[in-house]
């Protein structure tokens, strides 16, 4: 029992499964993405095996440029604003008693699960003319009639920070609640006050995984695909909306692939530089 | 920071979170079919509809078919792969662990892109068993994640002892392992269970003409004008979440499960 290493066929049995289903339903999809990335496209919708880089070549088309900035602003915007918030709310909430930590672990757990459709459904109807905050502020006077704030720029950018605020939270939460509460108290002790403390001890002892926290939601924000087009403009598409237009409604599927493929390496970068910095914390204790 | 100014803080972010789904919550109860709040003529005719019009049930039924099978087919996937990295130290585990890991990582188009191609080449694009496979491998990480949690907080000397005692392989797994993992095991299927319901690109880029699940139904909808049912199953969904990482928190433990420490 005390071997660590699996001696013989029935020891690796167990893996064999898992491996299988792994490698055919997760592997061999995206290495046939990969194929189809450089296949030829053929008007109608269908397309030819073959070798071409011409799926790649349209990257260069003003079309796929303007999309990319702006799924990259729109997603660092709304990172920056969501780690600003999730950053102090997770601190607070790991402060707390563990008891009182559950019904807000429920809840942001709860919005998490949340579909995307659901959330975006839920902020055009609270943006609305008919149902939205704006009856609030013209009830108070401040405008002359309610009136509808969807689709806009703000809109997407409030459902995103919506989106991933529970995700950051989830993030945030182990390496904030495994923080040495002497270090907070020692600080305390020192004559610093609560916001002192916060802003010069616990943000630099936690640079790291903040920063990882930055990409990681970051990354998770380039994958909305359904708020751009409930709460968005078109011109608001980001790249994953073009990812799956192009690959339903286009019938363009060598070059969907050839953007998904451009956006998982994009992606595999950022996580990996997220691993780099997580691997040299390790290594700095 | 100063108790009063953090409880000010912590409740201004709940609000700001809870807001929009207060609002759905009122223009589920409209009596008629425009979306009003403070909601007109108050009735719960719309949740009625909801159990009642046949595509919505059917989208209903499609929905929790494909969670419910999808989770258990990600748990069995998750369980043995989990329990061998736990066992062994192999090279080849932890990469299959890592290839576990990726599906939730990367933006979800791309794998969604990439069941597609594979299901149009296999022949069975548009069908429920392909959107339930696609599924259990997509959502394999959460109960990977927890089980390995699970795993991990098993104190190796019970089961030297064990060992030293004379039990061999299967009585320990059968009379340590799985009962101390067993709480992992529901959780794991319980994260698997809710995100697969609440799932939208994988289940349409792979059946979304012919199997209809809620999130695609209510997508649809979407187009052709607002009703409060989508605010119904909206409603419906949130106490649903509520309920299950509620009784997740009740019969374990929550914060371990996330990533705290064991002990207060």
């Amino acid at each position: 029992m005390t071997d660590r290493w699996p001696r013989g066929l029935p020891a690796r049995l167990p893996v064999l499964w898992p491996a299988a289903m792994l490698l055919l339903f997760f592997v061999v999809p995206f290495g046939i993405m990969l194929a189809v990335s450089f296949f030829h496209q053929v008007e109608g919708g269908f397309y030819e095996p073959g070798f071409e880089l011409a799926n790649y070549a349209r990257f260069l088309d003003p079309f796929f440029g303007r999309a990319l900035l702006f799924s990259l602003w729109i997603s660092v915007l709304a990172a920056v604003i969501v780690i600003a918030v999730a950053f102090p709310f997770t601190y607070c909430l790991t402060r707390l008693r563990r008891r009182a930590q559950i019904p807000f672990l429920v809840f942001v757990l709860a919005v998490l699960s949340l579909s995307e459709v659901i959330i975006g459904f839920a902020w055009s109807t609270l943006l609305s003319r008919t149902a939205g905050l704006s009856n609030l502020v013209a009830w108070a006077g401040l405008i002359p009639r309610a009136q509808a704030w969807t689709p806009s720029f703000g809109a997407l950018l409030m459902g995103l920070c919506y989106l991933g605020f529970p995700y950051t939270v989830l993030i945030l939460f182990p390496p904030l609640s495994r923080l040495d509460p002497e270090i907070p108290e020692a600080s305390r002790t020192l004559g610093a006050s609560p916001l002192r403390t916060f802003f010069l001890v616990i943000v630099p002892v936690l640079r790291a995984p903040l920063l990882g926290a930055l990409i990681m939601v970051f990354v998770f924000n380039l994958g909305a695909y359904l708020l751009p087009q409930v709460l968005g403009r078109p011109q608001h598409w980001t790249l994953s909306v073009h990812i799956s237009d192009q690959a339903v409604f286009q019938s363009n599927l060598p070059f969907a692939a050839a953007m998904a493929i451009f956006l998982m390496l994009f992606s595999l970068a950022f996580i990996g530089l997220t691993m780099v910095l997580g691997g040299r914390k390790e290594a700095a204790r | 920071m100063n108790r009063s100014l953090r409880n000010l803080f912590m409740g201004l972010v709940v609000l700001f979170m809870a807001l929009p789904l207060l609002v759905v919550a009122g223009v589920s109860l409209n009596g008629g079919q425009q979306l009003r709040f403070p909601p007109r003529d108050p009735s719960p005719r719309w949740y009625a509809e909801l159990f009642m019009a046949e595509d919505w049930l059917n989208a209903l039924a499609n929905s929790l078919v494909i969670a419910t099978s999808s989770a258990a087919l990600a748990l069995a996937i998750a369980f043995p792969l989990a329990w061998f990295v736990w066992r062994y130290h192999t090279g080849y585990g932890r990469l299959l662990y890592g290839l576990g890991i990726a599906p939730f990582t990367l933006p979800p188009v791309i794998t969604a892109l990439g069941f597609l191609v594979f299901w149009t080449v296999a022949g069975w694009h548009g069908s429920i068993l392909a959107t339930i496979v696609s599924h259990a491998i997509f959502f394999v990480t959460l109960p990977l994640v927890t089980i390995s949690l699970g795993l991990a907080a098993i104190d190796r000397q019970v089961i030297e002892a064990a060992t030293t005692m004379g039990a061999d392989e299967p009585t320990v797994f059968r009379t340590i392992v799985l009962p101390l993992v067993r709480p992992y095991l529901i959780s794991g299927y319980a994260f698997a269970f809710v995100l697969s319901l609440n799932e939208y690109i994988v289940a349409y880029m792979v059946a979304g003409f012919t199997v209809e699940t809620l999130p695609i139904k209510i997508f649809n909808s979407l187009r052709y004008g607002y009703t409060p049912v989508m605010a119904v199953v909206a409603v419906v969904f949130v106490l649903l979440a509520v309920l299950i990482f509620g009784l997740i928190a009740r019969f374990g433990d929550l914060p371990r499960l996330l990533g705290a420490w064991s002990k207060e």
